[in-house]
């Protein structure tokens, strides 16, 4: 079965979630994966229409990654978290093929995991360590702030290292754990990508709230930047000084990073 | 046939059975069912029922699924409707949730259900499935759920069982909600030991559609297919309706575990997107969810809604636990299951989108004309019963009831404790109360983002989500209610409710249209308490009538009583308004500096069943005068500045005061304020404290720029709305700033509010 032939009927039409405009960033095709039980999949397509991209609908179960120049894999509970958090997910299918085109260097296909979606790629050891219960227990939604430690990835070239987003973190099994070696290798080569500022949410590690692969192109972050791309659905805080209300639109630059580094 | 099919086949009592043993027993009292019931089953089918004839009526009988009690109040909810009134409404009262019409083609449907008794039983489960069942009302009318919100109410913060609750109760709600991709927009957290052995858990959903894609619940087409689809049927919720929901709690009775359901949110989330995908498709001819009373309430209100017909074969229902007996598997409330009518010319696509979400389903049955609603066993009649008979003729009571004799008492005990000489020490104290605290603990636990379309969420006045991207067309949604004004008098009590509601809607600048209602109350066998529920239906009928919005639906939830204490009248309230754009949906905190703020409405001493009175030990005297003229009034001043433009933030004025309303609205965004109260006091003739504590109703605090000052003060002129500017906004001190009084660091205010409940619950 294709996955065009998926018709989930939505508040506004999924299939034509293409850029707002004809320029070059048009042109590029993200996909992004949904699973069932995951929640944010609209949410990522919206994110990527606001940057100007063309989202594709992308089916776990099919075996064609139908030619898009990225994948995201977005948030929610698939398969109800059942097991450990993405240990089903990542025997789907379209897995295998994106993880065969996620590997084999600086080329290969980026791929963003935002929350569950960086549960599954850890399931899927594109990227090391693991996702435990936060430490309080309880789930948590709040609006983070985060510094962005590693601005050279496919997913945060728009951003300067150093500089610090407001987005919404929410999860219950957030809580980014490795044993020290993975921890030290992280941070040696300039794998940590964003770090949670102003307090530790949920007890991870060094305050890793996300992670690459060597070569850039794989990310993964527990906090959700499409929650942070339109003014008047975001945050009420921007790190980037006072906003309107709900007017946070600091996650915007990660999606906008890949379609410009993939249109050059 | 297998020895286990045949040892099962035994024992089943069938209609012959029943014909051929008149005198048998069967144990309709443990059922819940009194004797003149009983033998009323036994008059309309002209036998003995079968045993599972008796499983089915004493489920649909219930007070929790037949309304016995309560419907001859509810009928004012139809009656005291206008035509204005209707003008919105697409589906009433009856359906699974009403459907209004919010313009452009889209459609809203939202209902407010209760999960009181499962909750206390066993909090987590009891919680979570409550999300779950209103959730799948909203499916059933082919909407796509968009946001939910739960007004909750406990205990005494300070007793041992109150933690129990609060964590199961809100990991349940969160742990269901979230999983579903559902926002949580906002709701109520309230505590009082009146609620001690009953806490009140109520769970709004709301979901958006389009006027073509309403579905109904009902069988018709002769021969079209009957299909049960989603989650196994096991033995969680046998009983549910029947026993749990429609009697009192009594300690000395065995525990009532086993007959809460238990919730898998995954489930329910893979059926919502398979049973829109099914809409989308046009293959349902109807629809129904399976909540209180299980196969028996689908299958009879599909039939008796449709052709009249059902023939079903009860062996063909998939089971988590085959030891159930037919009475059992007819009774079992498992969670996350729906049954639809499909012709046979698209069972091969139904097929498909089932096979494609990994859904289980198995056909029943078919529809049929015969008026009978017959269900076999393996090919014997176990039931055979008209479906009207279930579903809609059951016992209606006309409960005696009377005005309590305490009543007067109560009344005439009027709150007149001595004033605080220190009222930064009192602005302090009640921010940190259980009730005005800030509930982020509460709510940080629920997904609010998810969706990408909320616009307001907790703390603010309403929810409001965005339905269409393209206009920004959206909903506001708010849920009140309070049950000292109720204890003190019903019929105010819950018009206060509607006019709170109301005004909240409003004040986010959404137009209010429709209204959905969950009746909290004791035992409807307590004359006192009939009185209390016939009260305020009447109370609310007219003020709905007054302030021309319909109630569309809701839920009456009785027998909230332990021992022999009932809860106060508790009527939840739901408003849902509409925005022609959420973009100027007015946020409850100031922000810009300079800014004029304003009281809109005058302020009496009312001071009885307030949230100071409360935290003083003293319930007793009147609620808080209510003038509905006054509420439409100040509502459209509301409406009006957001569209205009002419006010930045609004918060509605109601708990706790304007000392609750001055500090919420300093602390939203941080951002302090002078105010000066020696005009008001002045002008309605009251002393400082009253000035901050009093509950009068019709008001509400505005922040106006400077530029829409003038504008804003003749369109208060204009419509003759009393409007006296009180304060100024100040970002550079960080306080609230009662000039006169005291000055009140906003660290320090904030410090008393948040620390609450993560003190009690951390």
């Amino acid at each position: 079965m294709t996955s065009t032939s998926i018709e989930t009927p939505l508040i506004g039409d999924l299939q034509s979630m293409t850029g707002n405009d004809d320029g070059p960033l048009a042109a590029v095709r993200v996909g992004v994966v949904t699973f069932p039980g995951s929640l944010d999949d609209r949410d990522a397509m919206r994110a990527i229409r606001l940057a100007g991209g063309s989202a594709v609908e992308l089916w776990h179960g099919d075996h064609d990654l139908q030619e898009v120049d990225a994948v995201i894999i977005p948030g929610g509970f698939s398969y109800g978290d059942y097991l450990r958090a993405g240990a089903i997910s990542r025997f789907a299918p379209l897995m295998e093929q994106i993880t065969q085109a996620a590997t084999g260097g600086a080329d290969a296909l980026p791929v963003l995991g935002i929350c569950n979606g960086f549960q599954i790629l850890t399931e899927a050891h594109l990227l090391p360590g693991s996702m435990i219960k936060n430490e309080h227990l309880h789930f948590l939604c709040r609006d983070q702030r985060l510094r962005v430690e590693n601005a050279d990835t496919h997913w945060t070239g728009e951003y300067w290292a150093g500089e610090e987003v407001v987005i919404p973190l929410k999860n219950q099994d957030g809580q980014f754990v490795a044993d020290n070696r993975t921890l030290d290798e992280l941070e040696g080569e300039g794998r940590v990508v964003f770090r949670y500022v102003g307090g530790n949410p949920n007890g991870s590690r060094r305050n890793i709230a996300g992670i690459s692969n060597t070569a850039g192109n794989v990310v993964g972050l527990m906090p959700h930047p499409e929650h942070a791309v339109e003014a008047g659905f975001g945050p009420d805080s921007s790190a980037r000084g006072e906003v309107g209300l709900r007017g946070g639109t600091d996650g915007l630059g990660i999606f906008t990073s890949v379609l410009r580094k993939l249109v050059g | 046939m297998t020895a286990e099919a045949m040892s099962r086949k035994f024992n089943i009592d069938t209609v012959a059975n029943a014909e051929a043993t008149p005198g048998q027993d069967l144990p309709w009292a443990a059922l819940g069912l009194t004797e003149s019931e009983y033998r009323r089953i036994g008059e309309i089918l002209g036998r003995r029922p079968t045993g599972a004839e008796l499983a089915m009526y004493s489920v649909m009988w219930s007070e929790h699924c037949s309304y016995k009690s309560s419907k001859v109040h509810l009928r004012q909810f139809g009656d005291k409707v206008t035509d204005a009134m209707k003008e919105h409404l697409l589906v009433g009262i009856g359906e699974n949730a009403g459907v209004v019409d919010i313009g452009d083609g889209w459609a809203v449907t939202f209902k407010v259900e209760s999960h009181n008794h499962p909750s206390f039983v066993e909090p987590y489960q009891g919680a979570a499935t409550g999300v779950g069942g209103i959730v799948r009302d909203i499916i059933s009318m082919g909407a796509r759920p968009v946001a939910v919100m739960d007004p909750l109410r406990f205990g005494a913060i300070d007793h041992p069982d109150t933690a129990r609750l609060v964590h199961g109760i809100v990991a349940g709600i969160g742990g269901y909600g979230n999983s579903l991709g559902l926002p949580n927009i906002g709701g109520e957290v309230v505590f009082d030991a009146v609620y001690q052995g009953n806490p009140l858990v109520n769970a709004l959903a709301v979901g958006v559609l389009r006027h073509e894609d309403i579905r109904l619940a009902n069988a018709s087409g002769t021969g079209n297919r009957v299909v049960l689809f989603g989650a196994r049927t096991g033995g969680d919720g046998i009983g549910g309706a029947s026993v749990l929901a429609s009697e009192s709690f009594d300690s000395s009775k065995p525990s009532k575990r086993p007959a809460v359901q238990v919730g898998d949110p995954f489930a329910e989330k893979v059926l919502i997107e398979c049973c829109l995908e099914l809409f989308k498709a046009s293959v349902v001819e109807g629809i129904q969810d399976l909540g209180a009373a299980g196969i028996s309430c689908a299958t009879s209100e599909l039939a008796s809604n449709g052709d009249g017909g059902m023939h079903v074969e009860l062996t063909n229902v998939l089971l988590r636990d085959p030891s159930l007996t037919p009475g059992e598997i007819l009774m079992s409330e498992s969670q996350e299951r729906m049954m639809a009518v499909v012709t046979p010319e698209n069972v091969t696509a139904f097929e498909a989108i089932m096979d494609r979400w990994a859904v289980e389903y198995s056909w029943l049955g078919e529809v049929t004309d015969t008026g009978r609603l017959i269900i076999e066993w393996d090919g014997e009649t176990i039931v055979d019963v008209d479906p009207r008979t279930v579903a809609h003729d059951g016992p209606v009571y006309e409960r005696p009831y009377h005005r309590p004799s305490w009543l007067d008492r109560v009344q005439a005990d009027a709150f007149d404790a001595e004033q605080p000489t220190d009222l930064r020490a009192a602005v302090l104290e009640l921010m940190a109360s259980p009730n005005m605290c800030s509930k982020d603990w509460v709510t940080d636990q629920f997904d609010r983002y998810v969706q990408g379309n909320t616009a307001l969420a907790m703390p603010d006045d309403a929810g409001v989500v965005r339905v269409d991207e393209e206009t920004g067309l959206g909903v506001a949604i708010s849920t009140d209610a309070n049950g000292r004004y109720s204890y003190l008098d019903p019929y105010e009590g819950a018009r206060l409710a509607l006019a709170e509601a109301y005004r909240n809607v409003a004040t986010s600048g959404a137009e209010p249209l429709a209204v959905s209602d969950c009746l909290n109350f004791g035992s409807p066998e307590d004359p006192e308490v009939m009185w209390q529920f016939a009260e305020t239906v009447r109370g609310l009928a007219d003020a709905c009538q007054e302030l021309g919005v319909p109630v569309t639906g809701g839920n009456v939830s009785l027998y909230n009583q332990t021992g022999g204490v009932a809860v106060h009248p508790t009527p939840v309230v739901g408003v849902l308004g509409v925005f022609d754009d959420v973009a100027r949906r007015t946020p409850s905190g100031w922000r810009e500096d300079g800014q004029a703020i304003y009281l809109l409405g005058t302020t009496k001493d009312e001071l009885d069943g307030s949230e100071w009175a409360n935290l003083h030990g003293h319930l007793g005297g009147r609620p808080p005068a209510l003038d509905l003229a006054a509420e439409k009034t100040l509502a459209a001043i509301l409406v009006n500045c957001s569209r205009d433009g002419m006010i930045d933030a609004a918060h509605d004025l109601s708990e706790g005061g304007l000392a609750a309303v001055l500090s919420e609205m300093a602390l939203r965004f941080g951002v302090g304020a002078r105010i000066g109260l020696d005009e008001l006091c002045e002008r309605d003739r009251i002393d400082a404290f009253t000035a901050l504590f009093s509950e009068s109703q019709g008001r509400a605090v505005v922040a106006v720029p400077r530029s829409e000052e003038v504008r804003y003060n003749d369109m208060c002129t204009a419509r003759n709305y009393p409007t006296l500017r009180i304060g100024v906004v100040d970002t550079e001190n960080e306080a609230l700033d009662l000039q006169g009084y005291f000055n009140l660091p906003l660290d320090q205010l904030r410090e008393a509010h948040q620390g609450t409940l993560p003190r009690h619950f951390g």
